[in-house]
């Protein structure tokens, strides 16, 4: 897989290039906007959210911008993905080229928007009067888990939606779901202990609350949490490219 | 040793009611047994074989499957039944005008087209002015794609795809294009890529360019492969009086 991506290293460039040419050339805010909408949500869910849940949690606004970030980026990643093997069918009609990289490319972008989010999200940190450990170093392990996750599930959408043009429907009404499954403005302590052992399920989840235990607590998570956290996502990975390698050759008779 | 073995290469589609239906329609229609999907087959056994610098013509009425085999040949599609044995690198220029971003300018048009033909950078940062000047939009160069006149879009994609130094090279009527002089050019230039050693593959509705050009002639007809030989005269000549009408496809095949 190494030696066809150096091969392709060019084609590759070319398409994150165009990803974001594409995304940023009409519009007046252009990048910044990508920083503004999470923000936006993140000034909509304190404003609201500060009664119900913000007075028995500590750092409130980290808290939240934890789930924000996590989740912002899952979910752009994902639904982008989704429709990039699609968005591209002109060119692999004609040229033989690796479907995967399209939604590598993607991916690439999405990747950078979330480092953008990452650094304001640092800035608030300051704000909110968090302290900086070596710790943060930590937080490269589940940005790789989640960018494993966020490809596995962009492979597994992307060859669903060429079968099924109503995926991006049921995909934004799981999502709206999955939103609030993944405590991103509660809690979970309040439950019991059985429930809250579900939400482990959850690798969203997962990544949101290693955030949250490293900016707020300050601590470090088990290695127990750390391997759960891998093989989700690398469950979830091999399954998206056993549809690619399964289906590679299909996707041609239903563009 | 043959550069390019085909062997006995079918191709089968599948069509019917799974195109448009979404995931909960596909699970209601398997439940009440009322999914159906229909198979069609667009190539059936088509052999042929080429050796270094040989040059074949594909002749046949729309709907004989050219396409299907051309995609097969190149790699994009995987033929259902039989073999395809190909040594060296390959360039299919297949349905050139298409495939452009009108968002991208001419200029990041060209490096993603350099890039989607297996280019390397360095290669397109050094013709880029090559290709920009035998195209002709010198003046265009920084405006976005959709603006072009589609005379301009193919002459940039044939500049592009003309330096293409492949071992095999599969030419869906793309030989020249444009009008007038730049035809001629276009067409002086492709005989110099064909000429460097490259086995071709041709497809083309022109009979005249078949004879003159090509060694060898593979005639498709609804998939099924009526004739195929060095016999290029008299192969056309049949063709020809099939497409007059005196010519039935069963006596064609004898």
């Amino acid at each position: 897989m190494f030696k066809t991506l150096k091969t392709h290293q060019f084609l590759f460039e070319e398409l994150v290039k165009r990803d974001f040419k594409k995304k940023y050339k009409r519009t007046v805010l252009g990048m910044a906007w990508s920083v503004l909408s999470p923000l936006l949500s993140l000034l909509v869910m304190r404003l609201v959210f500060t009664q119900f849940f913000g007075r028995s949690t500590p750092h409130y606004t980290t808290f939240l911008f934890c789930g924000n970030l996590v989740f912002a980026f899952f979910s752009e990643s994902t639904n982008q993905g989704m429709s990039s093997l699609m968005d591209n069918a002109h060119i692999f009609t004609k040229v033989n080229v690796p479907k995967y990289l399209f939604l590598l490319a993607k991916n690439a972008q999405c990747l950078i928007n979330f480092g953008l989010t990452l650094t304001v999200f640092l800035l608030f940190c300051v704000l909110d009067h968090i302290t900086f450990t070596w710790r943060f170093f930590l937080l490269l392990y589940p940005i790789t888990c989640q960018v494993l996750l966020n490809l596995g599930i962009g492979l597994i959408l992307s060859a669903l939606f060429v079968f099924f043009r109503d995926m991006q429907y049921l995909w934004s009404v799981f999502t709206q779901l999955l939103m609030y499954a993944s405590a991103i403005f509660y809690s979970v302590d309040n439950f019991r202990p059985e429930i809250q052992r579900i939400f482990l399920a959850n690798p969203v989840y997962l990544i949101i609350k290693y955030f949250r235990v490293i900016t707020i607590d300050g601590a470090v998570l088990s290695w127990h949490y750390h391997l759960l956290m891998a093989a989700e996502a690398l469950i979830v990975l091999a399954l998206g490219c056993w549809m690619y390698k399964k289906y590679n050759h299909q996707f041609l008779y239903y563009v | 040793m043959a550069i390019l073995e085909v062997n006995n290469v079918s191709i089968r589609y599948i069509t019917g009611d799974f195109k448009d239906i979404g995931l909960k329609e596909f699970v209601m229609r398997k439940l009440t047994g009322n999914y159906h999907v229909t198979e069609f087959w667009a190539d059936k056994d088509v052999t042929f074989s080429l050796e270094r610098g040989e040059m074949l013509g594909i002749i046949g009425s729309n709907g004989a499957g050219k396409s299907t085999l051309l995609k097969a040949v190149s790699g994009i599609m995987v033929p259902t039944e039989g073999t395809i044995r190909r040594q060296g690198s390959i360039a299919a220029l297949l349905e050139l005008a298409s495939g452009f971003d009108g968002e991208l300018t001419v200029k990041e048009n060209a490096y993603l087209r350099g890039a989607m033909l297996g280019y390397t950078r360095r290669f397109m940062d050094e013709k880029y002015d090559e290709i920009i000047a035998f195209a002709e939009l010198k003046d265009f160069e920084e405006r976005p794609f959709k603006q072009l006149s589609s005379g301009m879009k193919s002459r940039l994609a044939f500049s592009i795809a003309c330096l293409v130094k492949p071992d095999i090279l599969i030419l869906d009527e793309v030989l020249s294009v444009g009008d007038g002089a730049f035809r001629k050019k276009s067409e002086s230039k492709m005989h110099e890529v064909i000429n460097s050693g490259a086995t071709t593959i041709l497809v083309s509705h022109s009979l005249e360019q078949v004879r003159q050009l090509c060694g060898k002639v593979l005639w498709l007809h609804k998939g099924r492969q009526v004739d195929y030989g060095t016999d290029v005269a008299g192969i056309c000549d049949r063709y020809q009086q099939f497409l007059d009408g005196t010519l039935s496809i069963e006596r064609a095949g004898e």
